[in-house]
């Protein structure tokens, strides 16, 4: 079975010095989710561009539902839906407008676009809403509608770029929902994200990428385990206290704790009985921490591992626009 | 809070899309745009509204504070200012053109229609096309305005309608060395002011307000001879004739004019729209 989606070494640079892709490759089987995160300008955007056929690349090669993106544009156009940050509706439009527009321009007769708009705005719950112009929307009822318009032909590969960037948490669970059915039925998906949580949530696969490369790929869990720690957080009233509590877990304990100002990070992979070891070992030296709390890795740690630095959280993304 | 449930997605049609041979997909694609960038003018009555009173503003000014001092051989001042006024309008009204292209880039439906399978073309043709219609009103408006203010047609209905014909297709040409702006702009905001340097010189300093005899000689050199002037030359005299009024010969430029902006711009704009990532 062809692949969903296949890049292959795609390098994209504008102007002189900026690499937004620096060979990047990855592939999406039928029927999965990928997870495409990294922080700002780490070249997601662009990859979902050139997937998408709205921007071409320098080098490298890609195919989308096995047709290739720089000869069969159309062919690649016809089979795609996507919805993102910087493919947006009309907002003088009201909400049917927009999608009939959108069915028509896929080549279907207006009286079908209008029939599956108005389904569509069934589906995702917009049918009051559909005769207002969709600038009067909530952000989250706009996102809604941005992925119907993505799914006016039930593309069998769907593109969706930071789909929930800016919202509120009710309506990232309604989204996160959507593309749930939507790969229950089949449909192959390609996620950018900057939260962590979400790839966990929906990915099958996972590729970090950063600078333009990938620097890291495998299943939520496999990169997980990659860190695979378990941390005890203990914080102290000052730094000199946690400084001292550090040293006793200096020299025999199975992974060196990390110190960060008055917060100690202590490996913990034994589980609740070297927590209480632990513990015992603070007592013993007459030292107690304020708070303590147990964390599980997430893929923040991650990402912190794999690119020295958190992964931003900024509203807007700022690649390249044009 | 959920949104959907499985029964609901089971629920969802679908559709086939039609396989057209091109110049059909292209022309119905143009129809879609323009459908909805008229749909969005009409949205916003605010922009209709101020975007109409500047020209009012312009007939009144020229009419009754500077069309006092200024003489015409041969007609009365308002019949020799309102062929300017509706070719000043027509041309200032196509600024709209790169703005709203400047908008749908910034705003991201630029994008959204590159990835749809539409011609390509459809997208600046279905905005040109729209400020055109825009500019069939708008031109309506101006003619009321005019008769309101004492403006009366001196040759005949088909001479009036010759002119309408003229001034759209003119102003469409034109429209395309504005798209190609606004693809070009770094927002709408800019959009809207790289227009100026280039449409104020070539209103003005032209035969839309005064006879250029009146402009010292280098500029009346320029007025004669730049294609604003021609415009208004032959709007003059298939609205108001005259006895020196040399129709053909200024219609023949204009229709030139018209066929060399549209030779330069539109693959200008095309090129640009395809090139802009």
């Amino acid at each position: 079975m062809t692949a969903a989606i296949e890049a292959i070494e795609l390098v994209k640079t504008f102007g002189r010095d900026v690499r937004a892709l620096d060979g990047v490759s990855f592939s999406v089987p039928q029927g999965t989710v990928l997870g495409l995160l990294g922080p700002n300008g780490a070249g997601k955007t662009t990859t979902v561009r050139v997937l998408t056929t709205t921007l071409v690349p320098d080098s490298g090669r890609a195919t989308v539902n096995g047709l290739d993106v720089v000869r069969n544009p159309d062919g690649v156009r016809a089979s795609i839906g996507l919805a993102g940050q910087y493919a947006a509706v009309d907002e003088n439009l009201t909400g049917r407008e927009n999608l009939r527009m959108i069915g028509q321009l896929f080549q279907l007769s207006r009286r079908d676009a209008t029939r599956i708009a108005d389904d569509l705005l069934e589906r995702f719950r917009l049918t009051e809403a559909a005769n207002r112009p969709s600038k009067t929307y909530s952000g989250g009822m706009r996102r809604r509608l941005d992925i119907a318009a993505a799914l006016i032909v039930k593309p069998p590969v769907l593109f969706l770029d930071e789909p929930t960037t800016g919202l509120d948490p009710n309506s990232r669970s309604a989204v996160w929902e959507i593309v749930v059915d939507l790969v229950a039925e089949g449909t192959s998906v390609l996620l950018t994200t900057q939260y962590l949580e979400e790839a966990d949530r929906l990915a099958d696969d996972i590729v970090v990428v950063d600078r333009g490369t990938v620097i890291a790929s495998g299943t939520p869990a496999a990169l997980k385990s990659r860190l695979g720690e378990t941390m005890l957080d203990l914080t102290f009233v000052d730094a000199e206290h946690a400084a001292r509590a550090r040293d006793l877990f200096i020299g025999d304990w199975p992974s060196p704790p990390i110190l960060e100002h008055h917060l100690l990070e202590l490996p913990v992979e034994a589980g609740p009985q070297q927590v209480m070891v632990a513990l015992r070992r603070l007592d013993e030296a007459g030292l107690s921490p304020v708070t303590m709390a147990l964390r599980e890795p997430s893929l923040d740690d991650v990402f912190l591992d794999l690119t020295g630095h958190r992964a931003e959280t900024a509203d807007e993304e700022q690649e390249m626009v044009r | 809070m959920s949104a959907t449930t499985p029964a609901m997605v089971a629920a969802v049609a679908t559709a086939v899309p039609r396989r057209r041979p091109r110049p059909v997909r292209v022309l119905s694609d143009t129809w879609v745009v323009m459908e909805r960038n008229l749909i969005s003018y009409v949205r916003i009555p605010e922009q209709l509204f101020f975007s109409s009173v500047q020209p009012i503003m312009f007939v009144l000014l020229f009419r009754y504070v500077f069309g006092g001092a200024i003489s015409t051989p041969g007609m009365s001042y308002v019949n020799y200012l309102m062929p300017g006024i509706f070719v000043q309008t027509v041309l200032f009204s196509v600024v709209s053109t790169s703005v709203g292209l400047a908008e749908d880039l910034q705003k991201g439906l630029i994008e959204r229609f590159r990835s749809l399978p539409m011609a390509r073309s459809a997208v600046l043709f279905g905005r040109t096309a729209a400020d055109s219609v825009r500019n069939v009103f708008v031109i309506l408006l101006i003619t009321a305005v005019g008769y309101l203010v004492g403006f009366r047609v001196q040759t005949s209905l088909l001479g009036y309608l010759e002119a309408f014909v003229l001034l759209i297709l003119f102003a469409f040409a034109i429209s395309w060395a504005f798209a190609y702006v606004g693809l070009s702009a770094p927002n709408s905001e800019t959009a809207q002011l790289m227009a100026f340097p280039v449409l104020f010189p070539l209103t003005f300093a032209s035969t839309a307000f005064v006879p250029a005899s009146s402009m010292p000689s280098w500029l009346a050199w320029f007025a004669e001879h730049q294609p604003v002037s021609i415009l208004v030359n032959a709007t003059r005299a298939l609205m108001v004739g005259g006895p020196q009024a040399d129709t053909g010969h200024w219609v023949t430029m204009s229709l030139v004019w018209s066929a060399i902006f549209l030779a330069a711009f539109v693959p200008l704009a095309v090129w640009r729209y395809r090139r802009t990532a």
